[in-house]
């Protein structure tokens, strides 16, 4: 019975993550006391895609590792599909939660070569075999790379420490959507790549998330980035969600009015040097 | 020519501790020190068993025991936090005590007139000159290198392989890095306490001081290993390991045999060996850096 109700509740309740009321604060009763996250509350439907933009120390990044393991929350919960994965250890979460960090190193073994990296993303959801490396898994791997169109198909072999910085965060995308997770945050994932690698990432990001329908956050510091790519735009500071906009409320939203809105409800300029504002 | 024999044969003993190292030193990446006692505890059980007359089956106790020295640092290390470097120090240094009990209180058991797997062989096969020894030695080597060769080609190796070199790749694609860390230990210091386990079979007596300096023994073989054949797969690493080994013993043999050096001497020339493999890079960089120097000041000059 109890099935049942689980089932029509899961039919019925388009979730696909849930942040509700979550709190997590850094050396709580020192000086040096620091809310990284204020209650925040967020819903995500199967499929969105949201950007998220604010000023450096908002919690953008704070969300990602709040979602992916990285520290315990102090309160609140955070549903993943209906599951409550708040006290989930980080390596079990990321079974269904891909995520891609800034650095290009971070994704990536070096010393193993592309295949090796794939197949160990793969692990997840790879038919049971007892070798990592097999003939069907590998046809995979290169239909997926002949599909980035960064010529990786016939360097499978290659050490990715050998990779530049733009195809090493190409590789890791891979890795981060192979065994389709159910959420996908980029966490500011093109910032350390040259202009024209960082647009090309992009486009097989887009490409890769439209195409698998991944429910998908991503941080960026671009604004017109954030309002152009996705169906819903979020704005952070100070650990609070100040901002949450979709539909044509977005559409008509201009960078001009954006910041406008930020000084306005903050008393205060959106300073960050990192921020692009064209 | 005895010697030389001699020299392959401890070599070969020697190339599964070198193994050992390999697997943690090179493939996990971590500096394990529970080796010096791992060693003596394989040596430890191996002689109390084979006393009992079962060689066999003092060789995996041996591996048994070593694989739980190994797991037991890797759980300091993953579940206590302790520094991986300390967590081994931790084990090695309750581990004496353990191989002193595991002896009986006696510092050193002489195995002599008991059964070994090289006096069985000796018996069994006849051929001349002590071949039998060695084409055993060979044979365990070969062995324990093929089935670690194949477990690295498996998912649960490639895990581990990735674990040495990005911790956070693979917690990233769903993988528990604290167990390939634990499963590594274990692996590496079986390998390091069989190794103990044959070579007091072999020398027909096991001393609770044996294993001291048996990581750099072990790490300078994986070293010279590498530098005849570079680094490259996990399975050249493993056969390039047990080259070094073998290589090493007989370096170190000539280098007796001519009285370069005296005997006690063996544990300083370990370390100057490892001292000059692992500072090779380092110089190559001051080297270089200082080419470049010369070259900026003549510039200088020059306007």
């Amino acid at each position: 019975m109890l099935a049942l109700t689980d089932l029509i509740i899961k039919l019925v309740v388009n979730n696909m993550l849930d942040l509700i009321n979550v709190s997590k604060t850094f050396y709580a009763g020192t000086v040096n006391e620091r809310k990284a996250l204020n209650s925040i509350n967020l819903h995500l439907d199967p499929g969105d895609f949201v950007t998220i933009i604010g000023s450096n120390g908002a919690g953008k990044s704070s969300v990602f590792n709040a979602i992916a393991g990285a520290f315990y929350i102090d309160s609140g919960a955070i549903l993943l599909d209906n599951k409550n994965i708040s006290m989930m250890a980080d390596y079990k979460r990321a079974y269904d939660i891909g995520r891609l960090m800034q650095d290009p190193m971070k994704g990536t073994a070096p010393s193993l070569t592309i295949e090796e990296n794939l197949a160990l993303a793969y692990s997840r959801k790879a038919h049971k075999s007892l070798f990592a490396l097999n003939k069907r898994d590998s046809e995979y791997f290169r239909e997926l790379l002949t599909r980035l169109d960064l010529g990786l198909e016939s360097r499978m072999k290659t050490k990715v420490g050998n990779l530049s910085g733009g195809q090493r965060q190409a590789v890791t995308l891979l890795m981060c959507t192979i065994s389709l997770p159910k959420l996908l945050l980029l966490d500011e994932h093109t910032a350390a790549l040259d202009p024209a690698t960082a647009l090309k990432i992009l486009k097989i990001t887009t490409d890769i998330v439209a195409e698998s329908r991944i429910t998908t956050m991503m941080i960026t510091h671009d604004i017109k980035d954030a309002l152009a790519l996705g169906n819903r735009t979020i704005m952070m500071d100070e650990g609070e969600i100040i901002l949450d906009i979709k539909g044509e409320e977005r559409s008509k939203m201009t960078i001009e009015e954006l910041l406008t809105y930020y000084s306005r409800e903050r008393k205060k300029q959106l300073t960050d040097d990192r921020i692009l504002l064209a | 020519m005895t010697l030389l024999i001699g020299s392959i044969q401890l070599g070969l003993l020697y190339a599964i501790m070198a193994l050992g190292i390999y697997i943690t030193f090179r493939i996990l990446n971590l500096p394990d020190l529970t080796v010096d006692g791992s060693f003596s505890l394989g040596m430890a059980c191996a002689a109390v068993v084979t006393i009992s007359g079962h060689p066999f089956l003092a060789l995996f106790i041996a591996i048994l025991a070593g694989s739980f020295a190994g797991l037991a640092t890797g759980l300091l290390h993953t579940k206590l936090s302790i520094h991986p470097i300390l967590a081994g120090i931790l084990v090695m240094t309750g581990l004496y005590t353990v191989n002193l009990a595991i002896m009986g209180g006696k510092g050193n058991i002489s195995v002599v007139g008991s059964k070994t797997i090289f006096s069985m062989v000796e018996s069994m096969v006849v051929v001349p000159g002590g071949m039998g020894e060695t084409l055993l030695a060979l044979s365990i080597c070969i062995i324990v290198i093929a089935i670690l060769a194949i477990s690295f080609k498996t998912r649960f190796g490639l895990a581990i392989r990735a674990t040495g070199d990005n911790e956070d790749m693979v917690r990233l694609s769903s993988i528990n890095a604290n167990v390939s860390k634990c499963i590594a230990l274990s692996t590496g210091n079986a390998c390091v306490a069989l190794s103990g386990a044959l070579i007091c079979q072999y020398q027909m007596f096991s001393d609770v001081g044996s294993g001291s300096g048996m990581v750099i023994i072990g790490l300078a073989s994986v070293i010279i290993g590498e530098t005849i054949f570079g680094r490259r797969s996990v399975t050249i690493g493993l056969v390039s390991a047990a080259f070094g080994s073998i290589l090493y013993r007989i370096i170190l043999a000539f280098a007796l045999k001519i009285d370069m050096f005296p005997a006690y001497a063996l544990k300083l020339i370990s370390a100057v060996i490892v001292i000059i493999a692992l500072s090779g890079p380092s110089i190559k960089a001051i080297i270089q850096q200082n080419k470049i120097r010369r070259e900026v000041q003549t510039v200088k000059k020059a306007q």
